[in-house]
């Protein structure tokens, strides 16, 4: 059967790193902000700031990896923005999370078009190449499965053990789920909430722009509007799907990716009688059933959404 | 955007007075440039829109026309930005009508001394409504020659936004091509659902190389880069892919569209006090210009000398109108 034979083709695990990876630095991102007790709708347009800046730095001369550090600090830098407002003023984050994304990917065109006013086709960059692993690359199946890929998609990979470390093994994470279940109870501690809460924000927008600048610096080599095409709406998904859980943000976006490397293949069979936006449909149809499975177990921290403000009673 | 303030009493009382003091001058005294506006709902980069922009551009750069645009405004806005530049006193109004051909019909009743060409899929309206769309199937059928002699699996792969008759012409007519040369070509076909996902549009073209796909037909951004990526060749659409995405080595030809002739023949028309509601189809095919075949630069020595020469002949009987290359908008399909 055709259908099967694709899961057993090493290109489709290669694909489904490469979808997964962006998906795994946005989910992180939200994950982060979310635990600390912060929705943050900014992500759609971080990511459209991130893919910009990261681009632009390396479109400029810089280095790749300098064009990470810069989309991670323009990242940083709108979460604190949204930090500001949410955190600090108490807003509403959907609100400003909203407001962020407008700002965010209109500010992104805006600079792009200032700096590159051009009619022509957007200019391209040298992007991050495959490394070959001696011994691991040039293993039968595995190798061009798994050990073909960009330094960018081995640091979203990378990312995840990270994160579960941070989150559940240090102080400063034990501080962020405090701040996103009880934030009172931290604040007894003698730790401040706000300076929590913005951190991780912070944070979680930086890798947010990661995922953004994976797009234009990894995947592809150019910056065009709107080309984060919903992937951080997905990624909000994502979280909630993984029941803020790390580890299963991992399986998530692989599950994602995975659907979406099927069905660019299965589209493509010849003599099918379903059309070619059933498929298009597939990733996020099969995505809403198995959220719907699991919603049963659903735990979502408990003062997300709730703004601490000092000495109210709750 | 420019907006007319209140007009009050007084206001209305000085121009009507130098509104009728200009009716009185000499014509001749504002012959000469024509006010022409571009209205686009995507930015000026994106390449279809940019194939409008260049021709204006290049009008007002000759002196013709005075040129003023408005970029990435929405469906939900174009009427309003329509209107606003019909009230503002341009001649000419090039966009798109493609989500709004029946509220861009309205305008133009409403104002019947502003021509408008517009890219639309249905019938010219009126008497100042006309209409196109980029019909360059004629080249890509020239490219489907040169891919079917060049495919060594016999295998093409391509990769499209969404499957709509401009893009569906343009498939078949490819398709077409390779099978006049090569009977033995079969085809991998997807749609990305996006009219700029090069991510995406490279895993599509990345899934159909591993299917045995040495060729590949760039309807979208992104394909080139996976050509490039996999070694293998690739055809451009819409605008020179070779030189303006990075396809050295990549890209053998594109099959390009010029929207200069049919600019120009509405630019002339509307100076000349003759702007008709015409369907300017043809101003978008190869006889008249308005698409052409991109040179094959470093790939002119690979191509064979036999197909080269087809492909001028073909072209030539084309241009001649003693060829017509099908149209065919029916959604294509992979053969394999």
């Amino acid at each position: 059967m055709d259908w099967l034979e694709l899961f057993i083709s090493a290109g489709f695990w290669a694909a489904m790193l490469r979808i997964a990876a962006p998906l795994i630095f946005g989910t992180i991102g939200e994950l982060v902000c979310e635990r600390a007790g912060v929705l943050n709708l900014g992500i759609e347009g971080i990511m459209t700031m991130g893919a910009m800046t990261g681009w632009m730095w390396v479109f400029q001369g810089g280095s790749l990896w300098g064009g990470v550090m810069f989309a991670a600090f323009v990242g940083a830098m709108f979460g604190l923005l949204h930090a500001i407002f949410v955190v600090h003023l108490g807003l509403s984050q959907h609100v400003s999370g909203i407001g962020i994304t407008l700002l965010a990917s209109s500010l992104s065109y805006f600079v792009f078009r200032m700096i590159l006013p051009d009619s022509t086709t957007p200019p391209k960059i040298t992007p991050f190449q495959p490394i070959n692993i001696p011994g691991l690359s040039d293993l039968p199946f595995f190798g061009e499965a798994f050990f073909s890929h960009t330094p960018l998609t081995y640091l979203a990979l990378a990312i995840i053990p990270v994160a579960i470390y941070c989150i559940y093994r240090t102080p400063v994470g034990r501080a962020v789920r405090m701040a996103g279940e009880n934030p009172v109870a931290l604040e007894a501690q003698g730790i401040d909430v706000l300076h929590i809460r913005t951190g991780a924000v912070m944070v979680g927008s930086a890798l947010m722009a990661i995922g953004g600048a994976y797009l234009t610096i990894s995947a592809f080599d150019a910056f065009f509007f709107g080309m984060i095409n919903g992937r951080g709406w997905i990624c909000i998904a994502l979280v909630i799907f993984a029941s803020w859980k790390p580890g299963r943000a991992l399986f998530g976006a692989l599950l994602f990716a995975g659907l979406d490397a099927f069905q660019v293949r299965a589209q493509q069979l010849a003599g099918g009688a379903i059309p070619y936006q059933f498929f298009l449909m597939l990733p996020y149809l099969l995505s809403i059933g198995a959220m719907i499975v699991i919603s049963k177990s659903m735990r979502y921290p408990k003062a997300l959404l709730v703004p601490f403000r000092r000495g109210d009673r709750i | 955007m420019k907006r007319f303030g209140k007009l009050d009493r007084r206001h209305f009382v000085q121009l009507a007075t130098v509104a009728a003091g200009a009716a009185v001058l000499p014509s001749a005294a504002f012959a000469g440039k024509i006010k022409v506006a571009g209205i686009y709902t995507q930015p000026i980069q994106q390449k279809w829109d940019a194939r409008l922009h260049l021709a204006c551009d290049a009008a007002a750069k000759a002196g013709k026309i005075d040129y003023k645009f408005s970029e990435k405004v929405a469906n939900t806005d174009y009427v309003r930005v329509l209107r606003e530049y019909a009230e503002s006193g341009v001649q000419l109004i090039v966009g798109e009508a493609f989500g709004i051909s029946k509220e861009a019909r309205k305008v133009a009743d409403d104002y019947p001394n502003v021509a408008f060409l517009m890219g639309d899929p249905f019938k010219p309206h009126g008497k100042n409504f006309a209409v196109f769309d980029n019909y360059i199937h004629e080249p890509c059928f020239l490219m489907g020659m040169i891919a079917g002699s060049m495919t060594k699996s016999n295998k093409i792969g391509m990769v499209g936004g969404y499957p709509i008759g401009e893009v569906n012409r343009l498939f078949h007519a490819f398709m077409n091509g390779a099978l006049s040369v090569n009977p033995k070509v079969q085809f991998k076909v997807n749609f990305i659902g996006s009219w700029y996902d090069p991510p995406k549009a490279k895993e599509a073209a990345f899934a159909q190389v591993e299917t045995g796909v040495d060729i590949l037909y760039a309807e979208r951004a992104g394909v080139v880069d996976a050509a490039r990526e996999k070694g293998i060749l690739a055809f451009g659409n819409v605008n020179d892919m070779n030189k303006e995405e990075n396809g050295k080595d990549v890209v053998v030809t594109s099959a390009l569209w010029h929207m200069e002739s049919a600019i120009n023949n509405a630019i002339d028309e509307v100076a000349a006090g003759k702007f008709k509601a015409a369907n300017y189809k043809e101003w978008t095919m190869m006889a008249k210009g308005g698409a052409t075949l991109a040179p094959y630069y470093e790939f002119d020595g690979k191509i064979s000398a036999d197909i080269k020469a087809k492909v001028a002949a073909l072209q030539a009987d084309i241009m001649a109108g003693k060829h017509t290359v099908e149209i065919n908008d029916k959604q294509p399909k992979s053969t394999f």
